[in-house]
């Protein structure tokens, strides 16, 4: 009778299974490599056992006895009417008790170490949420820029291999508007890696934490985790792990500004840049930065071409693809629905000139 | 057979309504079971419309970067989605078989306020329909069923306003039935039935009033919190001006979390009645199973912050609510074990509503299991607001609490509508669903640990979610067609000439199946003594004492004409009345008021007003 739903309920494990090797699982939680996913896991996976097992005791409890004691046509009984047994239901009370009381011991103690303070050493990182870009910002004294600010950027969160990493987490906003001068307003985010991190929300008015750390080098993916409005299906990020010599290699270039450009075509899209559009349009300085120059309520542009800076507009779009990035300049709603940066109504030679100047900023 | 009088005499300014039959007689009518009906079917409704917001967001998300819907109409369906589902479906549906059954089980002849049952349906009713308005208002809610502020009273768009005004006119329908409901279940009992008598359906529903009464104040606050918020610029929960968004966190989920058990327990109740009716056997541990839902009741308010654990409560509090979160499994396993129980050593039929209970009961263990996980503090923190935990809620509410008000549908339409639904439609319609519901839900649980975050309108090809999405998708079309199929099995059952009256189709063990089908409009003729637990299943059977097996009783035996005192006296029924509707209608305008203009406020309020005085005010019965 109940075959069927078992045989659903199998696939399902087996899919289970399978797709801890899947490919493309850019954010699966069942293939860490940061050490907070790591343990993580090592708490998920034997809990899930567990559950397999009193699953198989309960489900099969119920297919044996529903198969078992099914009424058969022409042989209707009216069976022994037990009403209960008090020492079974005590069992079956102080059973499940004690399993839960095991599993909660690790829980418990993963929970405190995940929640110690700041090791010696660890790299800080002031993680921004905005609606709905994610900002970084490097506040330790060795990562102050030659202008005298920290390190900032967005999208693109680039960290040292094996080194911990502490971050703290805090809403932003209230400085860009859209097209319907709407504000970017402070909401809740939740910061989330799966690869290397489970989630920490990022709430206004208070700063949460996480420590982590990564031994091996690459990209892993990352995408805001709590409901913060209109896109925050479009809120994502990609941490870059780098090994310690690249690591201080890209520090030591973020310190500097990117080389003027040389280009006759980006030199005019850095005027276009610094100075007021015309016909009163508006300035991209009074959000964007580069330098010394500039706003910070939109994405921090001084290095937007640098090789670590993969993606834009909240991670969702290769910063290579040029059309792509001339799509966003010419009309962000129309990419990203309710975009905080507005329409300027950017003409296609203003659009060519300032790609060129952001393709500039290496 | 005693003569049925709802005219005696009665003086007063105002006239009440007399007619018991007809179309005009359901907005006036007080009779609990029409009532019943009517939350059943404005209820199933909301479940069609719930349901179609479902198919849309799986159809936008069948494949990547789907552009069926955009982010605003995306956002709205999934809130609407949960809203319905919660506060328009699962809960009225809900109060719809405690409206009905809640009296018949008890021996009553209607609850303990009977014009309050109609103001409760009606503000629900209006309710619903003042949510849903504001699709042609300028946008539904898009903030969420959990409505998270800052977000909840930033965005610039009308719908979360009416989500908080929505919410507050039902939550008034929820807190008016469940005071009803309570007192019916504590003062209206007839002879004999002891609370420990009691089915356990009316038990659970007794505990779920308790837990309604307990916990819809809190949500209240925050209702009305949120709306001067949005509406008149206080700053409750702006952290820009001091407020704390973690409050309504705190508030919402201290509501939110007794809100799932508000949910489940009904559920848990109807198939705690069925299972031994289809095993031929009692209930395996009454009072265990009563005493697990009155501890689930309690537990429930003390682990509300598990939905909070990625919020930054602390390692102290973390720990507390995740050890007090795997403290509720207990006892909820107890449950599962003790329906066990009964099934075991039975004589099983499998006939509709039996294939729907032992459903609910396969997949809440899942949905169990899944919710011991969350337990789990620092493994929690991955799955939170993943699919995965969309999976879990499914398992609870779709495999516990939705199945199991199928359970209840099959298995009392008979008494409700004197006609028995097809059962082989009926189990095909079981199938199909299970089937549907394990492809639709089974695989969110790999989507969430393969890292797809909920609430998203959209995702990247790269993250290779795809395949799974597709399958999610076609259980939940299969879902829908096995819907389909209920409602034309209903159909048909409806269309066909009325069959001869079934008194008692399953061999039932409770009061209800000792009257006729439909019950009439007094419910019994004479008030049942009652003399223990499934009273009438020992009325028709006695145990013998050696053996303990069961012979049936001898006619006349033990159902002997009770010692009733009003056998030939005349019956006593509320009148219908007018004014519940019409005290019900003020308060959405009222909402609207709240939006659009004082004078409607104003105006909303005096037609409440009215409403209560001619409720006061009108004689106590109709005049003959």
């Amino acid at each position: 009778m109940r075959k069927k739903a078992l045989w659903t309920l199998g696939l399902i494990a087996v899919g289970l299974l399978l797709s801890a090797c899947a490919p493309n699982a850019g954010q699966d939680t069942l293939q860490p490599v940061g050490d907070v996913a790591e343990q993580q896991k090592a708490l998920f996976v034997p809990v899930f056992w567990v559950a397999v097992a009193v699953f198989i005791i309960v489900e099969g409890g119920i297919v044996f006895i529903a198969l078992r004691y099914r009424q058969r046509k022409g042989r209707e009984r009216m069976p022994k009417q037990t009403h209960g047994n008090t020492r079974l239901e005590i069992g079956w009370t102080i059973a499940p008790a004690v399993v839960l009381a095991v599993v909660m011991v690790p829980t418990v103690s993963l929970l405190w170490e995940l929640a110690r303070p700041p090791e010696d050493g660890a790299l800080n990182i002031t993680v921004e949420g905005y609606q709905w870009w994610w900002g970084f910002a490097y506040p330790d004294d060795d990562m102050v820029t030659d202008w005298d600010r920290p390190i900032t950027i967005a999208d693109t969160m680039v960290v040292p291999t094996g080194r911990d990493i502490y971050l703290s987490l805090e809403s932003m906003g209230g400085g860009a508007k859209d097209a319907n001068e709407d504000p970017d307003f402070q909401v809740i985010h939740s910061f989330w890696v799966p690869q290397l991190f489970g989630k920490q929300d990022v709430v206004p008015g208070r700063t949460n934490h996480i420590q982590f750390s990564v031994d091996q080098a690459g990209t892993y993916t990352g995408q805001c985790a709590e409901f913060c409005g209109l896109q925050h299906g479009r809120m994502k990020l990609v941490v870059v792990a780098l090994a310690p010599d690249d690591w201080q290699a890209w520090v030591d270039g973020q310190k500097t500004l990117a080389p003027a450009p040389t280009d006759e075509l980006a030199k005019r899209g850095e005027q276009i840049f610094l100075n007021p559009l015309s016909d009163g349009r508006g300035a991209c300085t009074a959000c964007h930065g580069v330098g010394d120059v500039g706003g910070a309520a939109a994405p921090n542009l001084t290095h937007f071409a640098d090789p670590t800076h993969t993606c834009f507009a909240g991670c969702n779009w290769p910063t290579d693809d040029r059309e792509a990035l001339a799509a966003w300049l010419r009309d962000p709603g129309a990419v990203k629905m309710g975009a905080k940066m507005p329409n300027y109504n950017l003409s296609d030679e203003e659009i060519e000139a300032l790609v060129a100047y952001l393709y500039s900023l290496t | 057979m005693a003569s049925v009088n709802v005219a005696a005499s009665g003086r007063g300014v105002l006239r009440r309504p007399k007619s018991l039959t007809g179309f005009s007689s359901w907005f006036t009518t007080v009779d609990h079971k029409k009532i019943g009906i009517m939350y059943g079917v404005a209820a199933f409704v909301f479940f069609i419309v719930g349901g179609l917001e479902a198919l849309l967001i799986r159809a936008q998300l069948a494949q990547p970067d789907g552009t069926l819907l955009d982010a605003e109409q995306y956002n709205q369906v999934f809130t609407m989605h949960g809203i319905t589902m919660v506060f328009l479906f699962v809960m009225p549906m809900s109060a719809a078989f405690f409206n009905y059954f809640i009296p018949l089980m008890i021996g009553a002849r209607d609850v303990a306020f009977p014009r309050l049952n109609a103001f409760s349906y009606w503000v629900f009713a209006l309710g619903g329909l003042f949510l849903y308005s504001s699709v042609f208002l300028g946008g539904s809610p898009n903030g969420g069923w959990f409505g998270y502020a800052p977000n909840s009273i930033t965005d610039p768009s009308i719908g979360m306003t009416f989500y908080a005004i929505g919410l507050l006119i039902t939550g008034i329908a929820s807190t008016a039935g469940a005071v009803n409901l309570a007192v019916t279940v504590i003062n209206m009992r007839a002879p004999g039935m002891t609370l420990f008598r009691m089915p356990v359906f009316v038990w659970m529903g007794l505990v779920v009033q308790f837990l309604l009464v307990f916990s819809l104040p809190i949500i209240t606050v925050a209702l009305f919190q949120l709306l001067f918020d949005r509406r008149w610029d206080t700053a409750f929960f702006d952290p820009t001006r001091g407020g704390d968004p973690i409050l309504w966190q705190h508030l919402f989920w201290l509501f939110g979390h007794p809100e799932v058990y508000i949910l489940i327990l009904p559920a848990f109740g109807i198939i705690s009645d069925i299972i031994p009716v289809f095993s031929r056997k009692p209930l395996f541990g009454y009072q265990f199973v009563v005493f697990s839902g009155i501890a689930i009741g309690f537990i429930g308010f003390g682990v509300w912050a598990h939905h909070m654990f990625a919020a930054g409560l602390g390692p102290v509090a973390n720990t507390a609510f995740g050890i007090s979160t795997a403290i509720i499994a207990i006892p909820t396993g107890v449950k599962i074990f003790n329906w066990m129980g009964t099934m075991y050593g039975g004589d099983i039929r499998f006939a509709t509503p039996m294939l729907f209970s032992v459903g609910t009961v396969t997949m809440f263990v899942i949905g169990g299991l899944s919710g011991v996980t969350h337990s789990i503090v620092p493994s929690d923190y991955q799955q939170t607001d993943t699919y995965y935990i969309v999976a879990h809620f499914h398992y609870v509410l779709f495999g516990g609490a939705v199945f199991g008000l199928f359970a209840g549908m099959y298995y009392w339409w008979p008494k409700v509508f004197g006609r028995q639904l097809s059962e082989s439609a009926g189990k095909v319609h079981f199938w199909l669903m299970i089937v549907g519901f394990n492809l639709a839900f089974g695989p969110m649980h790999i989507l969430g640990l393969q890292g797809m975050i909920r609430r998203e309108y959209t995702y990247p090809e790269t993250l290779g979610l795809t395949f799974w999405n597709q399958v999610s998708t076609v259980g939940a079309f299969m879902i829908a067609v096995s819907v389909l199929l209920f409602i034309g099995n209903v159909v048909r059952t409806h269309l066909k000439a009325k069959g001869t009256t079934i008194e008692d189709p399953w061999d039932g063990r409770t009061l209800e199946w000792m009257i006729a089908s439909p019950p009439p409009v007094h419910n019994f003729d004479e008030i049942p003594t009652v003399h223990s637990l499934d009273e009438f299943w020992h009325r028709k059977y006695v145990e013998d004492e050696r053996t303990g097996t069961l012979v049936p009783a001898q006619a006349g035996a033990s159902d002997a004409p009770d010692e009733s005192h009003e056998a030939h006296g005349s019956i006593h029924l509320p009148s219908p009345s007018y004014w519940p509707l019409v005290a019900s209608i003020g308060l959405p305008i009222i909402g609207y008021g709240i939006l659009y203009s004082w004078w409607a406020i104003g105006a909303g309020a005096i037609v409440a007003m009215v409403g209560f005085y001619g409720w006061a005010l009108e004689p106590s019965v109709a005049e003959e």
